[in-house]
């Protein structure tokens, strides 16, 4: 299947703090045979402000997304969390969830869309996957990211243990219950250090700040990475970690 | 407490609460034992079954649709026991239930009463009640009685001692049962002995006894016991009198809908395929059990809690306890850090509910009690959504707060920032003065609220371009 035009929707955490993951995501549709592009209106899905509490900020967010989106065919974020409070969240807060409807994660769009498992990617590392909540439960994206990872030639995959459980991040919880936050990553963190693994990978940035910045003060030594940034690796242009 | 209301609260506010338990590594260990274990075995016994979501989607419409009618449905119970020589009471709160029972308590003659496991009773804090109108309960549930022997409270629906380990079980017991054989081991055989010693002249003396009640079938006017130890039959058929409390959520239209639930709670709770203990009566038989029945309809904050679409949910939960067992937040805080009798994911919804105005600091701390990562709603055998109602009364809160709350100010912000494109790159640019705060690519420390995060967290130093302004720089 081709698709004509894909749009990039990047989320408020990638763009604002990680955008090489929104460059992987482009490189790797466009090696693909799609047609990406980035609507510069866009911001932020509203999922902060209807999870702490704030449903009408929430849902003018959710109108402006519609329309932004509404003349695509697709739209890929590179995030179960925010495609989960699209696809499952807008329903509630609009009439009108066209472009919700077609929106897509990246495992789920790769999988289900553009039909392919193997993206050709090259990857030379140790790696556990953290099956974020909302990629888990609210999208049930299931084995996707996984079979993705398997296909990643040089990569070796290692399970963690209570893959599972969340990591405690949960948007305004990691603040207002911080505590509580801090203890569920520490168990996280042992499950990631006891694999042995070089990297981390995820489907969600936001995931991926919360335990990264775990291993950062631990100086554990594992890299989260997400999972575009891996699938859009080749052997001609290989991920490199920042300085 | 005065008024309607669920015992106990007022403790202080989930976080702090938290932090309390969190510190407790006894705690924390005994719980993790205990909840990892029970997880594993749900999973089996659920999947066993090929029909499991079905299942869970008739137990949810049958639910919906008694709440959709309650009214009608009570009625209908009233009448049937009343058909079958019981008695049936309205209790609007917690005072007026409590009065009742020591009034018909006291008809009987009795200064005690036996109980079996009733999540009602301690909702309304029966057993205080009583005592203060002389009257003991004794407790007859292995669980609960440990509870009440260690002056302790409950921490989980079905086990309310699970934050105890076997060690500290006997410690209670050598220390609270006057017969207890001194060199007792901490065996589990030999401390349900020792219990089973205990209870035993209770059982043959007490002439009342007060119980809850999973249902009642409101066709037959039957109530429904579920329990795993036995006891509570002996509670439901030697004493003269038998008063139930139950909360006027618990009734079900006929007597085949109990065949869903039945084939749910078990699975979901202790992942049996059947309960130990299914008790069954109906109103009263000449010569058969207890010669009084007296069944007590217990409203407290249920009505109220139904006039909400979304948060009624919660009155379909049939108190299996799945999903304390698989939440992350109460592994690690117990179930105290809730302040109530209903702890875990389905406490943070319904306690704050069935309080409604009476609503205080700590009520309003629960629904923040949550990470929404969703494992409670995978789980709930009734599809409680508990993320949607946690999120909802999140938003109950927020509106009955100052709106010039800082939290209110800078949602409203950020709201108006990302609202259009070009107020959003200004602060993104904004958010990159970050970086003087980072060394060697990350941030260490931020002034408060930020230090919440950076007590244990580094946060990612902003990056020189953001994707927007990369994408305009090289594409646009
Ligand atoms: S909310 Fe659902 S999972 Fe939790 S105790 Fe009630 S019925 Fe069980």
């Amino acid at each position: 299947m081709v698709v004509v035009r894909v749009a990039l929707f990047a989320t408020c955490v990638t763009d604002t703090l990680y955008p090489r993951t929104g460059q992987a995501v482009v490189r790797l549709l466009e090696r693909l045979g799609c047609e990406v592009d980035f609507p510069a209106a866009q911001t932020c899905c509203g999922q902060m402000h209807y999870n702490t509490g704030y449903p009408k900020h929430a849902a003018a967010l959710a109108a402006d997304y519609e329309r932004i989106f509404t003349e695509y065919d697709a739209v890929v974020a590179p995030s179960g969390s925010c495609v989960g409070m699209v696809r499952e969240i807008y329903p509630k807060l609009l009439d009108s969830t066209q472009a919700a409807i077609r929106s897509h994660e990246l495992s789920e769009f790769l999988v289900d869309v553009l039909g392919v498992t193997d993206v050709g990617a090259y990857f030379p590392h140790r790696v556990t996957y953290h099956p974020t909540c909302h990629s888990l439960r609210m999208l049930k994206v299931g084995d996707r990211p996984m079979r993705l990872l398997r296909a990643v030639r040089g990569l070796e995959l290692v399970e963690l243990p209570e893959a599972e459980s969340c990591c405690g991040f949960g948007g305004t919880f990691a603040i207002k219950n911080a505590d509580t936050s801090s203890a569920m990553l520490t168990d996280k963190i042992k499950g990631i250090t006891e694999t042995r693994a070089e990297v981390l990978t995820a489907g969600d940035n936001s995931c991926l700040m919360h335990i990264g910045g775990g291993l950062s003060r631990l100086r554990a030594g594992v890299s989260p990475v997400h999972l575009a940034e891996i699938l859009s690796s080749t052997e001609e242009e290989p991920w490199q970690a920042v300085a | 407490m005065a008024g309607r209301g669920v015992t106990w609260l007022g403790t202080p506010t989930f976080p702090k609460a938290a932090r309390t338990a969190l510190a407790d590594t006894q705690l924390r260990t005994n719980l993790r034992n205990a909840t990892t274990t029970i997880r594993g075995k749900r999973a089996g016994a659920v999947a066993e079954l090929p029909d499991w979501e079905p299942l869970r989607l008739a137990g949810e419409a049958i639910k919906d649709e008694v709440l959709a009618d309650l009214g009608t449905y009570l009625e209908r119970l009233e009448a049937a026991v009343t058909a079958r020589g019981g008695v049936v009471h309205w209790a609007r709160d917690a005072v007026e239930a409590n009065e009742i029972v020591l009034r018909l308590t006291r008809e009987a003659g009795a200064d005690e009463v036996v109980k079996i496991k009733s999540m009602a009773t301690a909702e309304i804090g029966l057993n205080e009640a009583l005592a203060e109108g002389g009257v003991q309960a004794v407790e007859t549930d292995l669980a609960e009685l440990i509870v009440q022997l260690g002056e302790d409270r409950p921490s989980h629906i079905l086990v309310p001692a699970i934050h105890r380990n076997r060690s500290e079980i006997r410690e209670i017991f050598r220390r609270e049962m006057p017969d207890v054989p001194e060199d007792i081991t901490d065996e589990p055989r030999e401390l349900a002995e020792a219990a089973r010693r205990h209870l035993r002249q209770k059982f043959l003396t007490a002439k009342v006894a007060v119980s809850g009640a999973n249902f009642a079938v409101a066709d037959s006017g039957s109530v429904v016991v579920v329990e795993s130890e036995g006891n509570g039959r002996m509670c439901l058929t030697l004493p003269e009198t038998l008063i139930t409390v139950m909360g006027i959520e618990k009734v079900v239209p006929t007597w085949s809908d109990l065949e869903v639930f039945l084939q749910l709670l078990p699975r979901s709770s202790t992942a049996e395929r059947m309960n130990p203990y299914t008790s069954v009566w109906t109103g009263v038989t000449p010569g058969d059990g207890p010669k009084n029945f007296h069944l007590i309809l217990l409203d407290n904050g249920r009505t109220d809690t139904l006039a909400d679409t979304v948060g009624r949910q919660a009155l379909r939960c049939i108190r299996c306890s799945a999903c304390l067992n698989v939440c992350p937040v109460y592994e690690r805080t117990g179930g105290a850090a809730y302040g109530s009798v209903y702890p875990g994911p389905i406490g943070a919804i319904l306690t704050p509910q069935l309080l409604g105005e009476d609503v205080d600091k700590q009520a309003r701390s629960l629904p923040y009690a949550s990470s929404l990562c969703g494992a409670c709603f995978e789980v709930c055998p009734v599809r409680i959504d508990i993320p949607e109602v946690l999120v909802h009364l999140r938003a109950e809160a927020v509106q009955a707060k100052n709106k010039t709350s800082p939290e209110a100010v800078a949602m409203a912000a950020l709201a108006w920032a990302m609202g259009d494109a070009r107020r959003w790159a200004a602060a993104q640019k904004a958010a990159g003065i970050g970086r003087l705060l980072s060394r060697g690519g990350r941030i260490t420390s931020l002034p408060w609220p930020g230090s919440k995060w950076t007590s244990s967290r580094d946060l990612p130093a902003p990056p020189k371009e953001t994707f927007r302004a990369w994408w305009r720089r090289t594409r646009g």
